[in-house]
């Protein structure tokens, strides 16, 4: 798995995740197995409609409940906060922890209670009355998106977050010259990682030092920031713990209502207070879906499956506030061709309000619908040129000798080389073979079908999405640190700045810095310093840790490196140039300092330092991304992320045609993300992905009625993959180095679900082709797929 | 209302209201959180323990309920402080999860599965953690840990929990 | 989501369980508690009394009772799984028992249980429908014997009174030399309750005519239900096409239940076919075993 022509000592090799032995042992430290003295819980009361005016709130039984110490509305809120941040320049969208003066989704909180047990809020919340005026609502996104449609937030004037129109090239003339045009509709249905711990926060304020403590189950950037801006506390005054273990969150654990909130109670009752979500709350106003979206494309192709160019409107349903979700619009630019040679892109985006949950970022931010919208299109291409889908897709990928290769939206894909990994695939999978098998399966009445899906995984996140879509916002940095301190004993300190969600960061920056001084990984200690003693940084979002803080890490060891090379250059008498640096020790001539002696310089030998150098042996590095420091053009072509992993999908899905249920014949994935830090973390992450595609393909929706009621509420509706139906996954790796980061690495914790949906419906379609029966929305379901081959059948019977 | 609970060997007398779920008990109660709280109802099997050696949820039972049981915890598993047993490092060795969350319902239940069945077959340790949804590994570390442990306690004499 | 305050209280005999019952209308049994638990975490059942029964020794046993196998209330699951006469006298149940929830449930969830609870998904109760048994009920006015017909009323709904407890169930056990059973369905994932389950237990004579024969299907409908059709296999072989005829016929006219998880159309094919998959199954485990001398 190592990349072409360099050796790693560390780095690719089969080491251990140091982060397991906790976890294993039941010794892992989550929010929820934090109780601090004194601790009290927070309820939630929802609201019972979908859109309403809130006239009035009764909690006088609620506080005469027993251990009862606080009922909040959303008045006291919106008076002791600012609203909470969004994406977009959308200010009259405004967004508190708790709805203010109107309620704009079924489940939206409209008061907290805090007790002294969770099961005492929980009781007061039940007694908390709430007197409600019901206005219209909207649920769909293409009724949202009609003026004539009651907007969520009357102030705002429309439901329109974002309605814009790009045009990357000579997109008209492409069309003319085509010799086909094709167009389709294609939906993704309103999903998420629903990680197995819900959000969770604690907060304490301690009025003496006028500071806030806060430990929660986080996965955001500018988390602390965001929290002192909304409770108006300097950002020194909120301490975020990063050393709280996270239970799973591939992008969603971004509970800053719930982080306001909490601060809130916390000042004001001067108690800690405690804020975990239970499922339903999760589920239901946890503000943590993913996109839903429907996808409007018409293509431009010539006979020989050649695609000329795309028009391409998505239409996202982002719930009842705005928050980051419209962003997830915006990262999909950067691979918007996905790895074909697609030379013009009218791109239209648009994200409105509805009277649903809040939408959230949620793994590949808007990748992944993406990528099933343009493999369909692929699919549909191929069908129509009467080609075989591989090879079209062929036919048009970016050679190996194209990179770095420009898209037509500005971003410059790093390396990749799309037809060894396709090749390699199908020989994995011997396709002859596999054709054989789908046919044999057919001719005994089963209906069988192949699903292939071609994309990338953009990583590395920068955000350049924000400048992007907000002109007020000129962000050009989406840095990552880190800070090596090297002992008095001279064992070795790295430090972190962030919390981890199970993707491993202990692990990969040891190896990172383990690499870069030649020293056993094993050896090294990471550590996590809250929020005031840390560098800054950007939290794993956008698969960009191994980038990111792999870089970060790999920078400062070099930084030590030197500085330890030139304290034993001193005692060599050579110039530091002269001096060799091996796994520790220095020499130059034949003599060697070791590390012990030059540790000790560093630490008690002033005398010896050279000059100049401060005591001790510390370094740190704030690492810039590969990319991404230009503001987008004036006609909106931007780089986005530096680095872009490929992935291809081949499965074989056979269907009973009465039962309707797919199942998961065979399943590969060919995988390049570049040079891998950590063979059983990237293996862990893709194979995961796939799970996760699984779902959205098959299992899992947050279904809502026409009245915004949320049917799907528990685990008992909403359907995750259990081990029975996800199948044995073969991985086949290759790896094109990326020329842009330190070890050649590229992303990989999005792997796997961006490529995963777009195959399986990919196979599902490929089954139901003879029957002309096509399924354009996921999930797709068992029933849906049951009752669309029976009508199928039947017509046929029927006919003469 | 009291209860004695004897949980990894140790039985202690807890007073807790009858509506106290046997996970929030371990958990609040006894300080023993390697018990996680996922759904509280009954799906997800973060919250597995074993009573009387056969996995269950501790979300779907009240403390007052399980007086007399004997039940065993992640925390009663690792042979001594630092070590692991076979299973917790055969999970280790394949890398067999990435959050940890449903850890230890995941090793509580293999460890069951391995007493009952040594040499399991794919397919029941396949359905025997179907029980548990994990949402980081899509499963395929798991099994291949389970598979490691049946292997490695086939070659030694020891039984599942060393 | 925390139950709302109960008592608890663990009687120590069914007469006292029955008398708690009965002075107190808000007082419900336990015993393995899978369903009831997470109703109540939910607070969409709130008992103020929760009587558990799941101890009571008198409750604790599976017995031949004449044509039945009896099963106490209080046994779980997972007891009645490794219980070889159960296996042997009842092989539909046995066929039927691991597609209950997960073993992580079954160990604690009982049989009498899942029949109380009368989910019209629930795989016990469409054992005890398709096979024709019987619960004892017991309460204040005394004891009462509910044939499995009488016993489900509509979802979640049973002919049991307020203070009366499930005492037992009686599956018949059926004493033919060659007894075959199967046990299918469909959902979403495996563990879930089923759009559509199945069962059939057939039993043949040396040449391979039917001799017996039980059909149910559930999920489909509002209560399980055992086919009529059941009645018309016995006295030649089965075969697949006029199996499949014979059950098509009755289930285009059986009422189906309609809720978000399938079509209705969608249950009633799927009926006939896991009905006509399941008979030929049973048909086919009874062929495998060899005739009695």
């Amino acid at each position: 798995m190592s990349g072409p022509g360099r050796k790693f000592r560390y780095i690719s090799t089969d080491r251990r995740v140091r982060e397991d032995r906790r976890f294993v042992v039941g010794k892992g430290n989550y929010i929820a197995d934090l109780a601090v003295e004194g601790m009290l819980h927070v309820a939630l009361v929802p609201s019972q409609h979908a859109a309403a005016r809130i006239i009035s709130i009764d909690a006088s039984k609620a506080l005469a409940s027993p251990g009862v110490h606080a009922v909040v509305g959303g008045d006291e809120i919106a008076a002791a906060s600012e609203p909470l941040m969004n994406g977009l320049d959308t200010p009259n969208v405004r967004r508190f922890p708790l709805a203010v003066g109107a309620t704009r989704y079924m489940g939206e909180w409209v008061a907290a209670v805090v007790a002294d047990t969770r099961a005492l809020a929980e009781d007061a919340a039940e007694l908390v009355e709430v007197e409600y005026e019901r206005s219209p609502h909207v649920i769909d996104a293409e009724e949202a998106y009609k003026p004539t449609s009651p907007p969520v937030h009357p102030a705002h004037g429309s439901n329109t977050l974002l309605d814009r129109v790009f045009d990357w090239g000579d997109i008209d003339a492409h069309f003319a010259a085509s010799d086909q045009r094709l167009s389709l509709r294609v939906t993704w249905g309103r999903n998420s990682t629903v990680p197995i711990e819900t959000f969770g926060v604690l907060a304490q304020w301690d009025p003496w030092n006028e500071i806030l403590d806060v430990r929660a189950s986080i996965q955001m950037p500018k988390y602390a920031d965001q929290i002192a801006r909304a409770l108006r506390l300097p950002m020194n005054g909120v301490r975020v713990h990063y050393d709280v273990d996270v239970g799973g969150s591939y992008g969603v654990k971004r509970g800053i209502k719930h982080s306001v909130l909490v601060g809130h109670l916390a000042r004001k009752l001067g108690r800690p207070v405690r804020l975990i979500e239970d499922r339903l709350e999760n589920m239901r106003s946890g503000d943590a879906h993913g996109p839903e979206r429907v996808f409007d494309i018409d293509v431009a192709f010539d006979n020989d499956g050649v695609i000329n160019s795309m028009k391409m409107r998505a239409l996202d349903n982002a719930g009842a506030y705005a928050g980051r979700a419209p962003f997830q619009l915006g990262k999909p630019i950067g691979a918007i061709v996905g790895p074909y040679r697609i030379k013009s892109v009218r791109y239209h985006a648009v994200s409105v309000t509805t009277n649903k949950a809040v939408e959230e970022a949620v793994r590949g931010f808007g990748q992944s619908p993406t990528n099933y919208a343009i493999e369909t299109m692929v699919d549909r291409v191929a069908e129509a040129v009467g080609l075989d889908r591989v090879e079209v897709r062929r036919r048009n990928f970016i050679r190996a000798d194209e990179f770095p290769y420009l898209i037509p939206s500005g971003t410059r894909y790093d390396s990749g080389d799309y037809h060894a990994v396709v090749d390699k695939v199908l020989a994995r999978v011997d396709w002859t073979a596999l054709v054989a098998e789908r046919d044999a399966l057919r001719a005994g009445g089963t209906l069988a079908g192949i699903g292939v899906a071609a994309c990338l995984e953009p990583s590395g996140g920068n955000s350049s999405f924000e400048p992007l879509l907000n002109p007020k916002n000129a962000t050009t940095t989406w840095m990552e640190s880190c800070r090596i301190n090297i002992d008095a004993l001279g064992t070795i300190n790295v430090a972190i700045h962030t919390t981890s969600s199970g993707q491993g960061h202990e692990t990969l920056v040891a190896t990172a810095v383990g690499e870069a001084l030649e020293i056993d990984p094993a050896k090294i200690r990471v550590t996590r310093p809250d929020s005031l003693s840390s560098l800054p940084g950007n939290s794993p979002v956008g698969s960009r840790m191994a980038i990111m803080l792999g870089g970060a890490g790999f920078h400062a060891a070099h930084k030590l490196k030197a500085k330890i090379t030139a304290i034993a250059a001193r005692q060599l008498g050579c110039a530091p140039a002269e001096a060799a640096y091996c796994e520790g020790a220095v020499s130059h001539g034949g003599k060697t300092i070791e590390w012990a002696k030059i540790v000790d310089i560093a630490h008690r030998q002033f005398h010896d330092l050279p000059e100049g150098f401060e005591p001790g042996l510390e370094a740190s590095h704030i690492m810039q991304t590969p990319t991404g420091e230009a503001l987008p053009t004036a006609d909106g072509r931007v780089q986005m992320y530096p680095c872009h992993s490929f992935e291809f999908h081949v499965v074989l899905v056979a269907i009973d045609p009465v039962l309707g249920k797919p199942e998961l014949r065979r399943y590969v994935i060919g995988h390049d993300c570049g040079v891998v830090i950590n063979p059983h973390i990237v293996k862990g992450m893709t194979l995961g992905g796939i799970a996760h595609g699984i779902g959205a393909a098959l299992l899992e929706e947050f279904v809502y009625d026409s009245e915004g009621q949320m049917m799907s509420q528990s685990f008992m509706d909403y359907l995750m993959p259990s081990a029975s139906e996800v199948p044995h996954v073969e991985i086949v790796h290759h790896c094109t180095p990326s020329p842009l980061t330190v070890f050649g690495q590229k992303g990989s914790g999005e792997s796997g679900y961006l490529g995963a949906p777009a195959a399986i419906s990919g196979a599902i379609n490929d089954a139901t082709r003879p029957l002309g029966v096509r399924f354009n929305k996921l999930p797709i379901r068992v029933g849906a797929i049951a009752d669309a081959v029976a009508e199928a059948l039947e017509k046929r019977k029927e006919a003469p | 209302m009291k209860v004695a609970l004897t949980v990894n060997g140790d039985t202690r007398e807890i007073d807790v209201e009858p509506r106290t779920t046997l996970l929030d008990a371990l958990r609040d109660s006894l300080r023993l959180t390697g018990a996680h709280t996922g759904c509280e109802h009954g799906v997800c099997g973060a919250c597995t323990v074993l009573i009387d050696g056969a996995p269950a949820r501790a979300c779907l039972m009240f403390a007052v309920q399980a007086d007399g049981f004997e039940l065993t915890t992640i925390e009663g598993l690792a042979p001594a402080p630092g070590e692991l047993s076979l299973i917790q490092d055969a999970f280790c060795e394949t890398h067999g999860m990435q959050c940890g969350y449903c850890t230890p319902g995941m090793v509580l239940t293999a460890h069951a599965l391995l007493r009952d069945d040594p040499a399991p077959s794919r397919e029941k340790i396949v359905e025997a953690i179907s029980a548990n949804i994990c949402r980081c590994t899509g499963y395929g570390q798991i099994v291949e840990a389970i598979e490691l442990a049946a292997r490695r306690l086939a070659g030694s004499n020891a039984g599942p929990a060393t | 989501m925390k139950a709302a305050p109960f008592e608890y209280v663990r009687p120590s005999s069914a007469a006292e369980a029955i008398a708690l019952l009965a002075a107190d209308e808000d007082a419900r049994v336990i015993a393995g508690g899978q369903t009831l638990v997470p109703m109540m975490a939910m607070r969409l059942a709130r008992p103020a009394r929760l009587v558990d029964i799941s101890r009571l020794t008198e409750l604790s046993n599976i017995r031949i009772d004449g044509e039945n196998i009896a099963i106490g209330a209080a046994v779980r699951q997972a007891v009645v799984e490794r219980d070889a006469l159960a296996a042997e006298k009842t092989p539909l149940l046995a066929r039927a028992l691991p597609w209950v929830g997960h073993a992580a449930t079954r160990c604690r969830g009982t049989v009498g249980g899942s029949i109380a609870n009368a989910d019209p998904a629930a795989e016990i109760p469409l054992v005890l429908a398709t096979l024709g048994g019987s619960v004892l009920a017991r309460g204040s006015r005394g004891a009462r014997t509910i044939a499995a017909g009488d016993f489900f009323l509509a979802p979640m709904t049973t002919a049991l009174e307020d203070d009366e407890i499930l005492v037992e169930a009686r599956f018949p056990a059926w004493r033919h030399a060659r007894v075959g059973a199967a046990f299918l369905e469909i959902s979403a994932r495996r563990g879930d309750f089923a759009f559509v389950a199945a069962a059939a237990q057939v039993a043949l004579d040396a040449s391979g005519a039917c001799v017996a024969c039980a059909i149910g299907v559930g999920g489909a409908t509002h209560v399980p239900t055992r086919l009529a059709a059941s009645d018309a296999f016995p006295g030649a072989a089965i075969e697949e096409s006029a199996a499949r005829k014979t059950l098509a016929l009755e289930i285009a006219d059986i009422d189906i239940m309609t809720d978000g998880h399938a079509s209705p159309a969608y249950r009633r094919r799927a009926s006939i076919e896991l009905a006509t998959r399941a008979l030929l199954a049973a048909r086919d485990d009874a062929l495998s075993k060899e005739p009695r001398a």
